[in-house]
């Protein structure tokens, strides 16, 4: 166990947070604070650093229990605004999922597809309060006996509806870029040939992960911000993998940890829960999520206070090398970099842009230290921190 | 797909003919008829959009304009949806004029149409469709 000059506990917060006593800080303000003042002046200082991060999640999706009709119906399959839903659950329980296309949908069949509407889109227009159509098919049974029901419903009307996304939030990702000489469209958005665009897609000084990027605070039952209501932390995500190079600050070089999350979608606002198309690729969701940090130590501040230039990805060719499975970095550059406007890459100046809004990760970080000021919002400790 | 919003003037002596029929049947092109009327002069107007191959929109200009057809096009703009506009930045990396671009300090996108040239590269790559072509009303009903 390292001996810290600052310790802190979880209930010592939370406490704090009771009392509106807590100092609160954005991940960014962090940066600042911490270059100033040092970690451990930083850490005495400081109660809680806020995270956020607002872009495209495809591996997100929502439990939803459509209600019982009468007769009653073993749902078997369910489309939803015609969009297929999984049914193979319970009589009326079904899981949508946010890359589900319409099943109408002409998908790449014209190059590029649009992607217009998927299961995203039905997820934003159930939290809008829009009514969606909902269709389900069965074989009939005894005590279900109804074959096949038509009905509008609303998030308001079912009884249930949890968004379960098994990987959101993923800590770093790579920089995409397109050595061939043709336009690709990829799920990094679309590349112009012979590099005529770099894109790259995390908040990063203020994404959650690279806040606590070795997990020494995150884990089951941490509380987040997610799609505008609360939620949590259920485990790791799908592909979470900790075992990748990092730096001497404990950053992951390339894409790393994960976070499986979930919450109550009745309690989500529209503009955190957007239904996407990505041009060739498909549909998806963007998810706003945030997560409190506690500054427990210095350690904690100095992993908080990790600015844009200190965090580092790789430059992939998403044109010809990544479709075959095999990459090799072009590059290593830093967040600072790929937010200038333009990197570098073999003596050519190639324009940079973001797939993930750094505008609204601002905002999400500043909402989390609003709930959390008020005493509205505590922080969850994990019951088991995610694989490091 | 190649696209055209279009007004035509139909002089009085072509307003009873068919004409616009031969667009479809001989051009193989696609319409969509917005406003038609025949003004008190007897002169016909019609706002119409024309779409189909480039090769064959151009070809059936030809023959409206060799009908006597005063043919005129709809300035096209593009505009962005503040609304719905995620301010990402996906729609700044394809961007050639850089109408779209990530301001330094405050993160925003910003759209500036004085440098847009209309290019619609951005239209489809905005993941939620925020920028939207618009024809501008004024230049139709002149
Ligand atoms: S239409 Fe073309 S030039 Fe205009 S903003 Fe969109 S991408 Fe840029
Ligand atoms: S891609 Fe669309 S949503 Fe994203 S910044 Fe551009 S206009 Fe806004």
């Amino acid at each position: 166990m390292a001996n810290f000059q600052v310790n802190k506990t979880f209930q010592e917060i939370n406490e704090k947070i009771r009392q509106g006593k807590a100092v609160v800080v954005t991940a960014e303000e962090m940066v600042g604070i911490v270059r100033k003042k040092g970690t451990v002046k930083a850490a005495r200082e400081v109660d809680v650093v806020t995270t956020g991060t607002f872009s495209p999640m495809c591996s997100s999706g929502a439990f939803l229990n459509i209600g019982h009709t009468r007769p009653g119906i073993k749902a078997a399959r369910v489309w939803l605004n015609g969009v297929p839903t999984y049914a193979g659950l319970a009589a009326v329980d079904c899981y949508l999922g946010a890359t589900e296309p319409r099943e109408d949908d002409p998908l790449n069949k014209i190059y590029p597809g649009e992607f217009l509407y998927g299961g995203g889109h039905v997820l934003h227009d159930l939290v809008a309060g829009k009514s969606v159509l909902l269709r389900a098919e069965a074989y009939g049974t005894h005590c279900y006996p109804k074959k096949s029901v038509e009905k509008r419903i609303t998030l308001k009307k079912i009884p249930y509806a949890q968004l379960c996304n098994p990987r959101n939030a993923y800590q770093n990702y790579n920089c995409a870029v397109n050595l061939t000489d043709k336009t690709v469209f990829t799920y990094m958005g679309t590349l112009k040939p012979r590099m005529g665009n770099a894109n790259y897609c995390t908040s990063g000084q203020l994404s959650p992960l690279f806040n606590d990027p070795l997990y020494k605070t995150i884990g089951m039952g941490t509380r987040i911000f997610l799609g505008g209501g609360p939620g949590y932390v259920i485990g790791p995500g799908t592909q979470h993998n900790p075992d990748v190079e990092r730096t001497d600050r404990g950053m992951p070089r390339s894409s790393a940890g994960t976070l499986m999350v979930s919450g109550n979608l009745k309690l989500m606002s529209p503009r955190w829960v957007v239904g996407v198309s990505i041009l060739g690729y498909g549909c998806s969701l963007a998810v706003g999520l945030g997560v409190p940090i506690p500054v427990l130590n210095e350690e904690m501040a100095m992993y908080t206070g990790t600015g844009d230039d200190e965090i580092f990805t790789q430059v992939i060719d998403y044109g010809a090398e990544y479709p075959t499975g095999e990459t090799h970095s072009l590059k290593e550059v830093s967040y600072a970099e790929l937010k200038s406007g333009s990197i570098e890459i073999d003596g050519k100046k190639v324009k940079t842009a973001p797939l993930s809004s750094y505008v609204r990760a601002r905002e999400i970080a500043e909402i989390l230290k609003e709930w959390i000021e008020k005493g509205d919002f505590q922080l969850g400790q994990p019951q088991e921190l995610l694989p490091s | 797909m190649y696209k055209r919003m279009l007004v035509l003037r139909f002089p009085p002596e072509i307003t009873d003919k068919p004409i616009i029929y031969y667009l479809s049947q001989e051009y193989n092109l696609c319409f969509n008829i917005l406003k038609a009327t025949i003004l008190p002069g007897e002169e016909g107007i019609m706002v119409l959009e024309l779409s189909g191959h480039q090769k064959n929109v151009k070809a059936g200009l030809k023959y409206l304009r060799s009908k006597g057809v005063k043919v005129k096009s709809v300035a096209q703009e593009i505009r962005r949806n503040d609304e719905v506009c995620l301010m990402c930045g996906a729609c700044t990396g394809i961007c050639p004029t850089n109408a779209l671009y990530v301001e330094q300090d405050s993160r925003q996108v910003i759209f500036n149409p004085e440098d847009c040239k209309g290019c619609e590269l951005c239209v489809a790559v905005c993941p939620v469709r925020a920028m939207e072509i618009r024809f501008s009303k004024e230049k139709v009903l002149i």
